[in-house]
């Protein structure tokens, strides 16, 4: 059985307040001792904060507080800290020759440890967070070993730290391929993307393949080379290896004549420092296609 | 106790009692606002920080338009992991052209104050229209449609005017010429040399690639530059502020 709640009407032994509204008493219940001393407590507290670190305003700036404490300061030496613990192989990695990384394992081992925390950091949102790149969207794989602008070690270190058609960076890579729209009539262009794509396997109209070679050893040639392995010195890409950077579709290709692509790779100078730089391209290298 | 007894005229008073507890909620107010106004360390001088161009204006407010600040921050805090991530930590001058401020509160994606540069603008427009396309692991909607939404800036004038009236310094140059310089930074082909003297550092390309002025176009206009104004290799925050 429930247990009634007990109604009294028996006047219990509080002192009230004298409030009196009505004939309704209000009760004189203080509030625990160990409360009402708890508030106390933080009030002090508070008085002490207020004195060790930055609070009150005054006419031109705040008090610093006895603890002198400021966040732009802590954060400081925090990097700095940090930057301390690494000063030493980081001077190192970013003297030697970039060559001589690979050569040696405590470098290397930094180096591609480090290179990979700054590449989930900055590369990872265009390159994916694997380094596959995107697939025929223009963001190039960087496990393979087809490379656009060169593939050992010096040729990725400049990519990286300059970038490629970016407007910030003087030293940046910079080529563009002409849109061809504006060139060669569309049958011309639709010949020699044939002809591109029999270069590395079929073609989509078989019969056009032979017209587009003219056209291609007259416009394309001098960056693609008359084999069509390209030229990396100024970023002119291998047609003839079957990887695309923004596909290799009848229809993409066509798109690509016509229209040009113009991939930009931001510039990391000012973004990162030199033993950053060199440690992202260690990590790109050691991926599987450095040359 | 006198002092209690004197309390009890505010409980019988409704409209006194509202008068003395918005005097005591004011002294809070006082306290913790108004030094801002005059304390030397809220708002440091920082070389480079300018107004909004008309198109990176017009960006923003698709930004706040489109709620990004819901997802996004603008406030890179000065701790070592952030600025490790982000860049150099927010100073309070950067922001002080901003009506309302980006600043935020939450970031379910990733911190935007320095996201100028940092990717291309057809990684932007890539990643507008498709996030998942180039960060798989994103949980951010699509913003295709903006590309397709055609703007002229007919009312540019007055957007820069009001931001005049609550402060922000345009010139009457700039007004004037608002109109003008909201079209001709989308067209590197046009000419800009009043727009780049006008707002330093402004970036005129054709962000979107495609012919027109879309809200894709002010959008990237305006993620281009945040946090690109300030020049950190020669400027250096003083760290007691």
């Amino acid at each position: 059985m429930a247990k009634q709640p007990q109604k009294s009407t028996k006047k219990p032994d509080v002192d009230t307040t004298g409030h009196s509204w009505d004939g309704i008493e209000e009760f004189n219940n203080p509030l625990p001792r160990w409360w009402l001393w708890t508030f106390y407590a933080t009030i002090f507290w508070a008085v002490l904060y207020t004195i060790a670190y930055p609070a009150w305003p005054g006419i031109k700036a705040a008090t610093p507080g006895l603890l002198g404490w400021s966040t732009r300061a802590n954060v400081q030496t925090e990097i700095e800290a940090a930057e301390a613990a690494n000063a030493q192989i980081n001077t190192q990695l970013a003297s030697v020759e970039l060559t001589a990384i690979a050569d040696d394992p405590e470098l290397r081992g930094y180096a591609t440890s480090a290179g990979a925390a700054v590449f989930r950091t900055w590369c990872a949102q265009c390159h994916g967070s694997g380094a596959a790149g995107v697939a025929a969207s223009g963001y190039p794989n960087l496990l393979d070993d087809d490379w656009l602008w060169g593939g050992d070690i010096e040729a990725i270190h400049t990519t990286i730290a300059h970038g490629i058609r970016n407007e910030e960076d003087p030293d940046a890579r910079w080529s563009q391929m002409p849109a061809f729209g504006d060139i060669l009539a569309s049958e011309e262009i639709d010949q020699v993307v044939n002809y591109v794509m029999s270069l590395s396997g079929t073609p989509q109209d078989a019969s056009l393949v032979e017209a587009g070679a003219t056209v291609y050893a007259d416009n394309c040639a001098s960056c693609h080379m008359d084999d069509g392995t390209g030229d990396r010195a100024q970023g002119a890409p291998n047609l003839t290896d079957a990887i695309w950077l923004y596909g290799g579709s009848h229809e993409t290709l066509m798109q690509t004549v016509t229209y040009s692509r113009f991939g930009v790779m931001p510039s990391w100078t000012n973004r990162l420092s030199e033993a950053e730089i060199r440690a992202v391209a260690t990590y790109v290298h050691q991926l599987g296609g450095g040359e | 106790m006198a002092i209690l007894d004197k309390h009890a005229v505010l409980e019988k008073n409704v409209t006194l009692l509202a008068i003395f507890a918005f005097l005591v909620v004011t002294v809070g107010g006082i306290v913790q606002i108004a030094p801002l106004f005059w304390l030397e360390n809220t708002i440091e001088d920082v070389e480079g920080v300018r107004p909004y161009s008309p198109l990176e204006l017009a960006g923003r407010d698709i930004y706040i338009r489109e709620g990004c600040y819901v997802c996004h921050s603008q406030m890179i805090r000065p701790m070592r992991d952030e600025v490790e991530r982000y860049g150099h930590y927010s100073l309070a001058a950067e922001s002080k052209y901003d009506h309302p401020f980006q600043w935020g509160s939450k970031r379910t994606g990733p911190d935007l104050a320095r996201v100028g540069g940092r990717y291309s603008d057809s990684w932007h427009v890539d990643h507008l229209r498709d996030p998942q396309s180039v960060v798989p692991e994103s949980v951010m909607p699509k913003y295709g449609f903006l590309e397709n939404r055609l703007i002229d800036g007919e009312y540019i004038q007055d957007l820069l005017e009001t931001h005049r009236m609550i402060g922000v310094p345009y010139t009457d140059d700039m007004i004037a010429n608002a109109r003008a310089d909201f079209a001709v930074q989308a067209d590197p082909d046009g000419d800009w040399d009043g727009l780049v003297e006008r707002y330093p550092g402004a970036q005129v390309r054709n962000f979107d690639a495609q012919p027109g002025i879309s809200e894709t176009d002010a959008l990237i206009a305006y993620l281009q530059m945040l946090g690109t104004l300030v020049d950190f290799s020669t400027f250096t925050p003083d760290a007691s502020r």
